[in-house]
């Protein structure tokens, strides 16, 4: 389950974070997630209660916002959007895309005290 | 506890960990202590997930440099502390600070580092992914036996246990390093680079990691390799790259094993090819059978062309 992997690298942004400024918990950690990355938004937050405990985090909101995928048509010539990889093309049918957004996955800003 | 020393049953572990030097230990030991000054909440605890943290943490002097750059131009976005921290009276203490940084950054950075030593030691390194009993391992067999006749080749094996596949491809006369990742799903850079510095010396060789059998997670994980190469197996259905479509997406080359067995069963051949450019519609596709050797020689092509092409890359970057 390599959610949890993701999850120790959000903590590890974290506890850099901690080393650079003052603060003694985290209220909030948002994050951005493309509708394309190597995760799922539901296994992301059931994971990352269990690795924040006695951490800074501990107990901390996650807020993830999803971005959609986004890829551009070789046939048609289109910026299309796709939910996920193996769609074909809405406008033309073809399955020649290339992914060119959504696969990000980053810790955008901290709520912290 | 440490991904390095593998000191602990059950946790991460590089093969020889109990023989190797006395320097690799003192390194880790000056991690822990120059990590126990520096953090505010460090995870000492007993419980298994917060040991892979304190593994993986022992790793960031590698990259502090990138991490210091990634900190750079951060703004307080809303009030109640200034820039020095100082509380101000009637406001709120809570601060929110922009961080933007990608959750995989630290594994990138240290592929990054693993592939800029591949190629300054003009190595062509594959990280081939599959199902488990895809057939890596017999694969590897086959092709390191044949290709260690005309350049140094090395095998990294990663499995969850044993070391039953190192043990396989050393029989076959190449070197290899086994990895353990205990529970863990996937091989990550860290792993990589340390295996790598067990190997002897491949220059202007080959470089073969096989990665746990698992069509999800190490999708996620560049290792610093020059690509990924998936390999299916004709007795898992043609569906497969529709259902794991990150691992195909992420993967140059589809590499088909077990075709001697068509005969028994009904594939097809043609469609996987089709579902598998749904999702990647520029992968390569080779069809082989790594029991009888079959399609072995469109493999061996294909190796040398990806040896150009990196050779090709390095000359530019050198110009």
């Amino acid at each position: 389950m390599h959610e949890m992997a993701i999850c120790l690298g959000i903590i590890q942004i974290v506890e850099e974070e901690l080393r650079h400024r003052s603060f003694s918990r985290v209220r909030s950690v948002c994050l951005e997630m493309g509708a394309l990355s190597h995760a799922a938004p539901e296994a992301i937050r059931f994971c990352f209660a269990v690795v924040a405990t006695r951490t800074v985090a501990e107990g901390a909101v996650l807020n993830i916002v999803e971005l959609p995928g986004v890829a551009w048509c070789m046939s048609c010539s289109k910026s299309i959007e796709i939910a996920r990889r193996g769609e074909r093309c809405p406008c033309c049918g073809s399955y020649q895309l290339q992914v060119t957004a959504g696969e990000q996955m980053r810790v955008k800003e901290l709520e912290i005290d | 506890m440490c991904t390095v020393c593998g000191c602990t049953e059950g946790t991460p572990s590089t093969e020889c960990a109990k023989t190797h030097d006395a320097e690799s230990h003192a390194r880790y030991y000056t991690h822990v202590q120059d990590d126990c000054d520096r953090h505010y909440a460090h995870p000492h605890g007993d419980q298994g997930l917060q040991r892979s943290y304190h593994a993986r943490d022992s790793h960031s002097h590698h990259h502090r440099s990138v991490h210091h750059q990634a900190h750079g131009g951060q703004a307080l976005l809303s009030g109640g502390a200034g820039p020095a921290a100082l509380k101000v009276t009637g406001m709120s203490r809570e601060r929110v600070i922009q961080i933007e940084r990608d959750i995989l950054g630290k594994n990138n950075g240290i592929a990054a580092d693993n592939r800029a030593l591949f190629v300054a030691d003009d190595l062509l390194v594959f990280n081939l992914v599959s199902s488990p009993g895809a057939g890596k391992t017999t694969l590897l067999v086959r092709a390191v036996s044949e290709l260690k006749r005309s350049r140094p080749v090395g095998v990294i094996e990663g499995d969850q246990q044993t070391s039953s596949d190192a043990e396989r491809i050393r029989a076959a006369g190449v070197s290899a390093i086994q990895v353990n990742t205990g529970k863990g799903c996937h091989l990550d850079a860290a792993v990589i680079g340390e295996a790598y510095r067990r190997l002897p010396r491949l220059t202007g060789g080959i470089l073969f990691i096989e990665n746990v059998g698992n069509l999800v997670c190490p999708a996620a994980f560049d290792l610093g390799e020059a690509c990924k190469i998936v390999v299916l197996s004709i007795t898992e259905g043609e569906d497969k790259p529709l259902k794991y479509p990150d691992m195909f997406a992420a993967s140059s080359l589809m590499v088909i094993n077990k075709i001697d067995l068509a005969p028994l069963l009904e594939f097809d051949l043609g469609k996987t090819i089709e579902y598998a450019r749904r999702v990647s519609p520029k992968i390569d596709v080779l069809v082989v059978s790594a029991r009888t050797g079959e399609g072995f020689g469109e493999l061996y092509a294909w190796i040398d062309r990806q040896a150009r092409h990196q050779r090709h890359v390095v000359e530019d970057k050198r110009r």
